[in-house]
């Protein structure tokens, strides 16, 4: 069971959010996309053997949609990685 | 007759004598017996046949390693596969053999060992596999032999889960645990330390060792006594930690506590810091026919005879590759069991051990090749281990020691990495992966000193104190030379005794290819019982070791799972079973539906709902029948109460329902609705409902009943993850609205019986407007929608005014002939008039085109959820199924 940090409500119980899913690019403008593009969005979802940004609801708490990175060899909640560049 | 018991000593209470029965025989033990130590006493020692051969077996560890001896119990708690070693016995308990059938003596599966050459490793997956394994499967586990689950829930008690927070939470109360808790308790930390035993004290309960000069029990109980005292201390016994997951997150199942009508307690526990002190446990070695009832583990034996006060055998053998065993032969003899013999498979016995025991012989060089007897052990076969001559020696006992293997289970599940430790021949903690340290036997602190020591001084190092004094205690030091499998062994060398696997079916598994230890494991089963492997696991590496000729470190062991000793379902389930598990959603006029006589069931999200209403006699089919001709040709009601619905306030709501809905909502005017189709983005469909406009920054979004809570997360996500900056905000208020819905031609007659001062003429209250005022006396918002098809009032009002409405229209609507319609008779009015039906042309698969509802998808709108989907998958030539008629 994690032990997710709510910036609302301190580390809380798995149990009390809702799994949001790991984050994906920012929503194309559909006009904007190609086919392929579009597509691509909807399906190619991040799966990464380390740390993974992904979506919490805490829904049996404040109600946040919360945003963490957890490193999904681990599960250890751990900081966004730096910028490789 | 408890003929093998001694006549004092032992932590059993001679005062308070319990009647048991095994396999319907009537026996005697003693309070603080198991029924392995009952059953010994009275001189039982065939218990059990094999899980495949059926072979014969007995009694072979004292605790959570036992691989042998499963009983199921029947009667009142009444369980299946219990390790005999790990039953307390109580009055009255009752138990049976498990893989046997009459009875162990006389069993005729036993037929299996005859043909044991035919059924080796991998024989069921070879022979059964066409065409599928599990077509007889359920056969071959039948077989098999092992206990079914009970027939019925416990006769009393219930179990519960409980959350449990600590700074250090320390695993296992012998002597390390004990230590750390010491310390750390008096540090002031909150400490929780939880021991699978019935008493605290580990390893100490089963030697005859001293700490300060004094016999070790008085050490415990002083300990034990000091830290209950202490508030900041949670000590439980019979409390087993079971699993070690991530963030420190520990299950610890408690098996008995003060209140009699609960059966166990499930703790789950978050810890700061974890400790594991779960001691060692002792190998078995691996000769032929090792399983004979009447070999144990030395340290069984040593436990047997001074913990529980028996002698587990006149004449003794011991057979060992290191030096623990031979204080098992001291304290066998001064319980007057007669020694015939030390084997010890190194060349060389340390001076100071050898000396330990000055009138035994000791065979150095030498192991056991085979055992002799029939059900019962009557002798050994004695050979150098160089090879050579071989010799018998008779003894109704043989106690083995292969050495101490780390108890590394909970380490290894949190991910603690280990390594093999060539001078003790044995894996032990590495690397820490999570906030946890490993003291005493569980980290390789094989002495008493050692163990105490290292138990200290992790607490210490925890609390930042100083150096924690240690108290003074004896033990001598202990040194091994591997042997993990004795190479001259005549019969079968049992390897996993509890699934029959031995040295020759790993043989056959490397032969095949299958050289993986994880492979290893699989092909053969070895280590997956009920025990899995706790005693020859490591043997089974060690065995591939010397046939593929690698160092262990390079084999390493099979991984750790949860549970480390097996648990109760109802452990894990608590109190959540049956209806408890989520209770049922109720509206107030349940009572009411009841009381008509409704047929209620789960209409999604738990809600219960009235299915149909039958009259005396009717059928299901005349009931929904008569339900829907009322609402066709007269009038109708039912409860609408349980449609999720939601409020949106704030200036960006128009906008947001048009990015959520298919088609246009910011258009509405204040006093309409509009029915819309919600999509997810690959175009696919969520959900359907209505939106009302209350008023310029106020609107009312309905969803299904199911779907409402999906709907909700569905609206937030979007709010807060991609319009932050939206002025949109939502309050689920499905439980602050109640609705009655009066539907069918006569309607309005009905509602005007009620009295209202809301013009309900067409003209006025057009479909798909509302308007709020009275109805019956009762502040309401009449919504004229249609979920049947009908003309149809939808009467909104407070759930304190429900069950009142409900009565009222009942009444008024009586001279009408109105009816209490259920969701059945709904769905056909829905389907009839071709109306979406939600779950059923709804699954998942399909879009407003595929249902004829093109309508519904907005060509004004740029962009909404799902648009650019939707006309991606309609671009191309791919035929659709499309719903007609
Ligand atoms: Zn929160």
């Amino acid at each position: 069971m994690l032990n997710i940090p709510c910036p609302f409500c301190g580390q809380r119980n798995e149990s009390e959010f809702a799994y949001g899913g790991p984050v994906k690019p920012d929503r194309p403008q559909p006009d904007k996309v190609s086919n392929d593009q579009w597509v691509d969005y909807l399906t190619q979802v991040p799966n990464p053997l380390g740390p993974v940004e992904e979506r919490w609801w805490h829904v049996k708490g404040c109600g946040t949609w919360l945003t963490i990175w957890r490193d999904t060899r681990t599960h250890d909640i751990v900081e966004e990685p730096g910028d490789a560049g | 007759m408890q003929v093998d018991r001694l006549a004092a000593g032992g932590r059993i209470d001679r005062g308070r004598p319990l009647s048991f029965t095994f396999n319907g025989k009537a026996y005697q033990g003693f309070a603080g017996d198991t029924l392995a130590s009952a059953l010994l006493a009275n001189g039982v020692r065939l218990t059990a046949r094999s899980f495949k051969y059926h072979r014969p077996r007995g009694i072979i560890g004292s605790g959570v390693e036992e691989p042998s001896a499963l009983v199921e119990l029947t009667g009142d708690d009444a369980s299946a596969n219990q390790p005999a070693t790990t039953v307390q016995l109580r009055d009255g308990l009752q138990a049976k053999s498990v893989n046997c059938w009459p009875s162990p003596v006389v069993d005729f599966g036993s037929v299996n060992q005859m043909i044991s050459r035919f059924l080796p490793a991998g024989f069921y997956y070879k022979t059964f596999k066409w065409p599928n394994w599990h077509l007889y499967e359920p056969s071959i586990r039948k077989a098999a032999g092992l206990a079914a689950a009970p027939q019925n829930p416990p006769a009393g008690g219930h179990f519960e889960n409980r959350f449990g927070h600590c700074d250090i939470l320390i695993a296992g109360a012998g002597p390390a645990g004990l230590m750390a808790a010491l310390v750390a308790a008096r540090a002031g930390k909150r400490v929780m330390i939880a021991d699978e035993g019935r008493e605290a004290g580990g390893s100490l309960l089963n030697r005859r060792l001293t700490i300060n000069c004094r016999d070790a029990a008085h050490w415990v109980a002083e300990t034990i006594a000091e830290l209950n005292t202490l508030a900041n201390v949670t000590h439980l016994q019979n409390a087993s930690v079971w699993a070690y997951r991530e963030h420190n997150y520990l299950m610890v199942t408690e098996r008995t506590s003060d209140n009699p009508s609960l059966i166990e307690r499930n703790w789950r526990v978050r810890a700061g810091h974890v400790i594991c002190a779960t001691g060692a446990i002792e190998r078995s070695l691996v000769f032929g026919n090792n399983d004979r009832p009447g070999v144990m583990l030395a340290s069984a034996a040593q436990s047997y005879v001074n913990r529980y006060a028996l002698r587990p055998g006149k004449r003794a053998v011991i057979f060992t590759n290191n030096d623990s065993a031979y204080a098992v032969a001291n304290d066998l003899a001064t319980a007057g069991v007669d020694i015939a013999a030390i084997v010890d498979s190194r060349n060389e016995v340390p001076r100071e051990v050898r000396a330990t025991i000055q009138e035994t012989d000791v065979f150095a060089g030498h192991v056991v090749t085979t055992t002799k007897g029939g059900r019962k052990l009557r002798g050994v076969e004695v050979a150098p281990v160089e090879g050579g001559k071989s010799q018998q020696i008779s003894c109704d006992l043989l106690a083995m020691s292969g050495g101490w293997n780390p108890a590394v289970h909970l380490w290894s599940q949190s991910r603690g990495t280990l390594r093999y430790d060539d001078q003790l021949a044995c894996y032990v903690p590495d690397q820490p992966a999570q906030a946890s340290s490993s003291v005493g036997a569980a980290d390789g602190k094989l002495t008493l000193k050692e163990a105490m020591k290292s138990g200290a001084d992790a607490a210490a190092s925890l609390c930042a104190t100083g150096p924690a004094a240690i108290p003074q205690s004896d033990d001598i030091d202990y040194s091994i030379s591997p042997l993990w499998r004795v190479e001259q062994a005549q019969g079968p060398a049992f390897l996993d005794i509890q699934n029959d696997v031995t040295v020759d079916d790993v043989h056959l598994a490397l032969r095949e290819g299958y050289d993986n230890i994880e492979h290893v494991k699989r092909y053969t089963t070895g280590g997956m019982g009920l025990d899995q492997g706790k005693t020859g696991n490591i043997n089974i590496v060690g065995t591939v070791a010397l046939q593929k000729d690698v160092p262990l470190q390079d084999l390493g062991p099979t991984t750790f799972r949860s549970p480390y000793t097996p648990v109760s379902f109802g452990a894990i389930a608590g109190i959540r079973e049956g209806s408890v598990v989520q209770p049922y959603r109720h509206t107030p006029i349940t009572e009411w539906n009841l009381d008509r006589g409704a047929f209620m069931y789960e209409a999604g999200a738990r809600w219960r709902r009235p299915g149909y209403f039958p009259r005396d006699g009717e059928s299901f089919q005349d009931t929904v029948n008569r339900e829907c001709r009322t609402v066709r040709n007269g009038v109708g009601v039912y409860d609408g109460s349980p449609l999720g619905t939601y409020e949106l306030k704030g200036r960006d709501v128009g906008r947001f329902l048009d990015h959520i809905y298919s088609n246009i909502m910011s258009t509405l005017k204040p006093g309409q609705g509009r029915y819309g189709l919600m999509l997810s983005d690959d175009g696919l469909i969520l959900d359907d409902g209505v939106a009302l406009r209350l008023d310029e920054y106020r609107w009312i979004v309905s969803t299904s009943t199911g779907h409402a809570d999906a709907i909700n997360s569905h609206m937030e996500e979007l709010l807060q993850t991609q319009f932050p900056d939206w002025n949109v905000f939502i309050t689920t208020v499905t439980s602050q609205w109640n609705n009655a819905t009066i539907c069918g031609p006569r309607a309005r007659d009905v509602l005007a019986a009620l009295s209202t001062d809301i013009d309900t003429s067409s003209q006025a209250l057009p479909f798909m407007t509302f308007a709020d005022g009275q109805v019956a006396g009762l502040p309401a918002r009449v919504v004229r929608v249609s979920f049947t098809g009908e003309l149809s009032f939808e009467i909104n009002v407070a759930p304190r005014h429900m069950r009142e409405l409900w009565a009222k229209i009942m009444e008024a609507g009586a001279p009408h002939g109105i009816e209490p319609i259920g969701s059945e008779a709904n769905h056909v009015l829905r389907v009839e008039k071709g109306f979406l039906s939600l779950g059923h042309e709804v699954d998942g698969t399909v879009d407003a085109h595929d249902l004829g509802m093109g309508w519904v998808m907005s060509k004004k709108k740029s962009d909404y959820l799902g648009k650019r989907s939707v006309n991606l998958r309609r671009e191309g030539e791919a035929v659709r199924r499309e719903l007609v008629g």
